[in-house]
């Protein structure tokens, strides 16, 4: 994947200075979105010379100023009015349990093409009284496996920083779900002619109309907050430090696979809330690289290397051939 | 049209009449081919395809939830784990034949060419159909190739691949075709094209088999340690190599079974040597992938995980019980000369192939998440419909052994 074109979103400037590439002025920005596809523009960059970056295809930084969530597992109070919000805002059918019914704890719940976003409970080690509950929902990776997966860019990552699916360019080969570290892209399975990916949205129309997401609208204790990721950042880790003890110190999604536009703080460490701690901090893009790298090399290489191979069996056969006649003639002579 | 047949037709209608007998009914009238056909075997493969068939049919009318476990977890169940990855790397025979004959010169090999091409060919065919159910819409599988290009995505290369790797092996069997049409000047069309074929053929298989096992490199939080390695490409590549080896030891055994009357002579005596000799070359290639397996564990350092109980076990159960021990058989079985334990060293290797694929894509994925083991047992509708398809691949197999010349050679033609 390649440096995508820049959205709408363009922000100044000087906000972008902490992204890790200071030189980039907005220009080239626009002149690439305006010609260029992904892949093209990754090579237009190699040719306009950026000496630092000679790789340009390998990196993609993410969306700066792209929107992101901030949940803070130790102010959620398992309400689920997010749940609720949720499946209103995106029509979904109404649950079999009422969603202010506690029963749904019992189990550990993922979410599905019913339910956008699940809130679980997770018992606390510090406090049995007080258990810790914990939303999960499609985290919007920076750069998602789901779309490194699909063989037919069915998703992409908007500027917003929502990760965004194309059910009219899905055959339904459900690899996104395969790739997804998170378990979260879900599929209608009983749907025989309209089977489709159903996954958080992050209410990207939402966002472009202003608004933020429904579930942080929706959350009474100020649980979920919605902002800028690179601000999300600072907010979780002036929490963090402000307020020692509390908090685990690590933020979950600053990191893991890349970096996600959704964060998570927690007063225990995230493998007992049910988030996979055995993750690489670099995008799951990055595993596939090296190989997908070795394919022109393949294409090139073997018909030339086994073109020969055929050639030097032919020229030995033919060698042959031409010993044995030899042979005869002097037999004749 | 010319025939063999004694009489020789006048009109269109006998010409066709006897045409059809000829080459469909293997020479027979209706009634005698019907009788032909009751036999124990065709009574099985009924009752499977009277239960199997209408479940297809009831998967596309009703969704494909009917005919499989798979889940928001599992998305992925036998179809495409027994189907796709067990079913390729066993398809990888005529790729592994071809190159050995037209590109290697192992002319040695000859009367089992075309088998292996036939059976890689079918291979191919069956796993585009398990992945035909599998897919959520597939009446959008050419979407990769038109609509649009997920040029990142490993599956994209395989699709291609997969695609282009079918039309190639078409190609590479079409000679068999048109011999058993008597077509002498398309027939030379097909044959010119073999050398450039074989090499796509190349091309494209070390690249998408070693491509499947890419697609598993996306995940290394869901993939058991043991079997998640950045090697995966080199182990599903490597291993295909000898399981399309010991997959010709196998079908060639069942031919010679089951289908002794349409080999001939030069077949029957060549075959075990040939056999011996593929179990030769299944050997050394197990003991390089052997190697590679244990470059995989040193190089994550996972020596620990080997004693660790549970999925170590079953991982040295498929190292040791499936990949080592046949190897030995094989060696052991060509130092003796003995086709039998060649031949049984042979569907060993076959299983322990499927088994490492259903491993990889099956059991050991997914491994962390509670209730794994009742999560990927198979409901019986799933089994039912791949055996169904697992049926009609034997049934079309056996109808193109029947009738081409595959196990024997048509004198009217020249080899090539």
């Amino acid at each position: 994947m390649g440096k995508e074109p820049k959205g709408p979103m363009e922000e100044p400037v000087d906000q972008r200075g902490k992204e890790k590439e200071p030189q980039k002025d907005t220009g080239r920005g626009i002149n690439r979105r305006v010609f260029l596809g992904a892949m093209a523009a990754a090579g237009g960059a190699v040719v306009l010379g950026r000496p630092e970056k000679s790789h340009a295809s390998a990196e993609f930084e993410g969306y700066p100023n792209s929107f992101g969530l901030l949940t803070d597992l130790t102010a959620c109070v398992g309400c689920r009015s997010c749940e609720k919000a949720c499946n209103e805002e995106n029509k979904l059918p109404a649950p079999a349990q009422p969603f202010d019914d506690g029963s749904v704890f019992k189990e550990e719940r993922a979410p599905t093409e019913k339910a956008y976003t699940v809130v679980n409970r997770y018992e606390n080690p510090k406090d049995k009284d007080k258990p810790i509950y914990r939303k999960i929902q499609c985290n919007h990776c920076k750069e998602p496996a789901c779309l490194t997966s699909c063989p037919i860019h069915a998703y992409s990552k908007t500027p917003e920083g929502a990760v965004k699916y194309d059910p009219d360019l899905c055959f339904g080969c459900r690899y996104c779900m395969t790739a997804c570290p998170f378990y979260i892209p879900a599929f209608n399975y009983w749907s025989a002619l309209e089977p489709r990916i159903m996954k958080c949205t992050m209410c990207l129309s939402r966002i472009k109309a202003g608004k933020m997401t429904a579930c942080a609208e929706a959350c009474p204790v100020g649980a979920i907050t919605f902002g800028k990721r690179e601000e999300l950042i600072k907010i979780a880790q002036e929490k963090i430090d402000n307020n020692p003890g509390k908090y685990v110190n690590h933020i979950y999604g600053q990191y893991e696979v890349g970096g996600t536009n959704w964060l998570y703080v927690s007063g225990v460490p995230f493998d007992q809330v049910g988030l996979p701690t055995n993750l690489p901090s670099k995008p799951l893009i990055e595993e596939t690289k090296g190989f997908l790298s070795a394919v022109p090399v393949v294409l090139t290489a073997w018909p030339a290397l086994f073109g020969t191979i055929y050639a030097a069996l032919r020229h030995r056969e033919d060698m042959a051939k031409e010993e044995k006649e030899e042979k005869k003639e002097e037999v004749k002579k | 049209m010319s025939t063999n047949m004694a009489v020789k037709p006048t009109t269109p209608a006998e010409s066709f009449r006897s045409w059809f007998m000829d080459k469909l009914l293997m020479g027979m009238t209706w009634p005698e081919y019907f009788r032909s056909l009751i036999t124990p075997f065709n009574i099985v493969a009924a009752v499977i395809l009277c239960v199997g068939l209408p479940l297809i049919a009831m998967r596309f009318i009703l969704g494909l939830y009917l005919v499989t476990h798979a889940s928001n977890e599992y998305p992925w169940g036998l179809y495409l784990g027994w189907g796709l990855f067990g079913g390729v790397p066993l398809s990888a025979t005529g790729f592994v034949m071809a190159t050995a004959y037209y590109i290697f010169g192992f002319k040695r090999y000859h009367p089992i060419l075309r088998l292996g091409v036939l059976t890689g060919f079918l291979g191919y065919l069956f796993a585009v159909i398990y992945l035909l159910i599998d897919l959520g819409r597939p009446w959008r599988i050419y979407y990769p190739m038109i609509i649009g290009f997920g040029t990142q995505s490993v599956l994209f290369l395989v699709a291609w691949h997969v695609a282009t790797y079918l039309t190639v092996q078409l190609v590479e069997f079409s000679p068999a075709i048109l011999e058993w049409l008597k077509s002498q000047r398309v027939r030379r069309w097909a044959v010119m094209l073999t050398i450039g074929m074989t090499i796509a053929g190349i091309i494209l298989s070390t690249l998408h088999q070693s491509a499947l096992g890419a697609m598993y490199l996306l995940v290394p939080g869901k993939l058991h340690p043991l079997w998640y390695s950045s090697y995966i490409p080199v182990f599903f590549l490597s291993s295909s190599i000898y399981a399309a080896l010991a997959m010709v030891i196998v079908v060639s055994t069942l031919s010679i079974r089951f289908l002794k009357n349409r080999t001939d002579q030069t077949f029957r005596e060549s075959l075990p040597k040939l056999t011996l000799g593929l179990g030769q070359g299944a050997a050394v290639g197990m003991y390089v992938y052997l190697i590679f397996k244990i470059i995989g564990i040193a190089h994550d350092n996972n020596w620990h995980l080997l004693a660790a109980g549970g999925y170590s076990n079953w991982f040295l159960l498929e190292i040791l019980g499936f990949v080592l021990a046949p190897a030995l058989l094989f060696t052991f079985g060509v130092k003796k000369q003995n086709v039998s334990m060649v031949r049984f060293a042979a569907f060993w290797a076959v299983v322990g192939i499927v088994f490492n694929r259903l491993n990889v894509s099956i059991i050991a994925l997914n491994w962390n998440l509670p209730h794994h083991i009742q999560h990927i047992i198979p409901p019986w509708r799933e089994a039912m419909v791949v055996m169904a398809i697992a049926t009609i691949h034997i049934l079309i197999f056996r109808w193109i052994l029947n009738r081409m010349p595959v196990l024997h050679a048509d004198t009217d033609y020249e080899a090539h």
